[in-house]
């Protein structure tokens, strides 16, 4: 345990230096994550205001509370695995990663949280400017605040067991961008990132509900923002918990799976 | 009798391969039906290594030396056979394996690429759970050794080619592997940096008795380091032996060279002119008749020194490559 704590210290230390070697690109990336949450805002403003100042349940500043929010939890949460997997494994990388005496995904770990560490201020900042502008509400109750930290820790596990695990496609395919694409519609229609869920149609909402993106982005949002009862929200940990467990068990079978190609057809 | 560091026993790789014949018929037939291939990469080849030992492993390109490397050090599963190193089945990747070994490949890099090289040391020493103390000392040798001091707060892009190549070495020892894997550790370098790479690999294997298996094209390499060799050809193995022992067992020849006063034009009937300048003649002869050719040689011409050698290892190697007859 000592060993691994150590190990991440340091996988910290290194992502730290290397973003700071990646200033512009850091910039950038920030950037994408602030504007597909500000054009949504700003289309359902629109949509809102265009409807007498509601959609549903949401007012004008509601949808301003929910995008906002969303913009952090998505930014935490996001994963960059599924980009860059296809690239390790066919410049060879990946057969570095292979010789070293841990598990690969202990580094992503600590570069995926490190690079969130370093962002986040920057994000908060963002948010509070974007609050002044847009005039978030919200009635987020004291206890659905502190649900919000397991649910926002889960979330963020899930979407990088889940994205590690189809990450692993490239060790059958080098030809990864088809799959990702899929994945990202996906979603971005099931996870409450085009609008809340709560908006779409019952079969979607179902779909929602069975599926793990809800779990990964929305859920915590909707929980943050006081929209879901003690009971919504008690079910949504449960719902984080098994999708947990089961993208666990595939990123052992696909892992285990990928590596026996990998070492088969040549590394 | 100790028992080896690296046993190999019969170790086969076959890779299978889709193949098809150009052409747009071709490319909508295979839609279907894909035919493949196998190919042979190792077949069946046998060696030890005894613990402390450097061998060189020699071959042509797709000769099946960096598929050998794979699955010595776990990353490829073999078709068949046995391997063993430091008791270990390598494919199988044992932790505890993985902290005694190192693979070193020439073209590929290990080291991050945008962040001085002490940073991706640093990684590695959290890694491979390298005790504070330990990793003082082994970073303290491998700077004196390689020369490392003014490297190692440079960015790794901005490095030179034979600079890299020194820090890579270096990221992969630090945790003083016992086995070592060398897969052409000094290709694209000058000759200044490789004779500084031969001189620091004879003096790890000095002082920490590790096991060095070595492929190199440059046969520079292999005659500063390895007394034994292993050539592999089409996944074969050729031979298995002192580097001395490969010449006379694979070359049918050798070499007269033979200091006239200027260059003679009939001396083709001693054997065959490799080379003729300033009176310098370099001959080829069968090594049966080598005796017979000096003697002649002697005879009949104003001979000022006369010197009978086997030939160059590069060209035996090169001949064996060839797979032309001795």
């Amino acid at each position: 345990m000592k060993a691994l704590r150590e190990l991440y210290m340091q996988q910290f230390k290194t992502t730290f230096i290397m973003m700071l070697q990646y200033r512009a690109s850091l910039v950038i990336w920030m950037m994408g994550h602030v504007l597909e949450p500000l054009v949504y805002l700003i289309v359902w403003s629109i949509v809102s205001n265009g409807a007498g100042g509601s959609v549903g349940d949401y007012s004008t500043h509601g949808f301003a509370a929910y995008f906002i929010v969303l913009m952090l939890v998505n930014h935490l949460t996001y994963t960059w695995i599924m980009y860059e997997y296809e690239y390790r494994i066919r410049e060879g990388s990946l057969s570095f990663a292979l010789l070293k005496p841990v598990h690969p995904i202990h580094s992503d770990i600590a570069d995926n949280v490190s690079a969130k560490l370093v962002t986040l201020p920057f994000m908060l900042l963002i948010a509070a400017g974007l609050a002044a502008i847009f005039k978030p509400a919200a009635t987020p109750a004291l206890w659905a605040v502190a649900a919000f930290v397991p649910a926002l820790l889960l979330a963020f596990i899930l979407r990088f067991l889940l994205e590690w695990t189809l990450a692993q496609a490239a060790f059958w395919t080098t030809r990864t961008g088809a799959i990702n694409q899929i994945y990202f519609v996906l979603v971005l229609f099931l996870s409450g990132q085009i609008a809340p869920i709560a908006l779409f149609p019952y079969p979607i909402r179902v779909a929602a509900t069975v599926l793990p993106f809800r779990w990964m982005i929305g859920f915590p949002v909707e929980l943050l923002l006081g929209r879901l009862t003690p009971s919504d929200a008690l079910t949504g940990l449960m719902a984080q918990a098994i999708w947990l467990g089961v993208s666990l068990v595939l990123l052992q079978i696909a892992w285990r799976a990928g590596v026996r190609v990998y070492s088969a057809v040549g590394a | 009798m100790t028992s080896p560091a690296i046993h190999i026993h019969d170790l086969s790789k076959i890779y299978v391969v889709n193949e098809r014949e150009v052409g747009v018929k071709a490319a909508l037939k295979s839609l279907v039906y894909r035919r493949t291939r196998d190919i042979h990469a190792v077949d069946g080849i046998t060696f030890d290594l005894a613990p402390g030992e450097i061998v060189g492993f020699l071959g042509p390109n797709g000769a099946g030396k960096t598929t050998t490397l794979k699955m010595l050090s776990g990353l490829l599963h073999p078709t068949a056979g046995e391997v063993s190193v430091l008791g270990h089945v390598p494919w199988k990747r044992d932790k505890e394996y993985l902290r005694r070994i190192t693979l070193v490949m020439g073209q590929r890099n290990q080291l991050i690429w945008d962040i001085p090289a002490l940073d991706s040391f640093e990684l590695n020493r959290a890694v491979y759970r390298i005790p504070p103390e330990d990793y003082r000392l082994m970073l303290g040798e491998l700077t004196e050794l390689l020369e490392l001091g003014p490297l190692l707060q440079k960015p790794v892009r901005n490095l030179s080619l034979g600079e890299r190549m020194k820090c890579e070495i270096a990221s992969a020892l630090l945790h003083r592997p016992q086995v070592v894997f060398l897969d052409e550790p000094t290709i694209g370098l000058d000759v200044t940096m490789q004779r500084r790479i031969r001189t620091f690999i004879a003096e790890y294997n000095r002082r920490f008795g590790a096991t060095v298996l070595l492929t190199s094209h440059y046969m520079a390499d292999v005659e500063a380091l390895c007394r034994r060799v292993v050539v592999i050809h089409h996944g074969h193995l050729l031979f298995d032996g002192d580097l001395s022992n490969l010449v006379q067992q694979f070359t049918a020849h050798k070499t007269i060279v033979v200091q006239l006063g200027n260059c003679q034009s009939d001396l083709n009937s001693y054997g065959d002119v490799v080379s003729c300048s300033d009176g310098l003649v370099t001959l080829r002869v069968p090594k049966a008749e080598t005796a017979h050719v000096t003697e002649r040689l002697l005879a009949d011409l104003p001979v000022i020194d006369l010197l009978v050698e086997d030939p160059p290892i590069e060209e035996v190697i090169e001949r064996i490559f060839a797979q032309e007859p001795l």
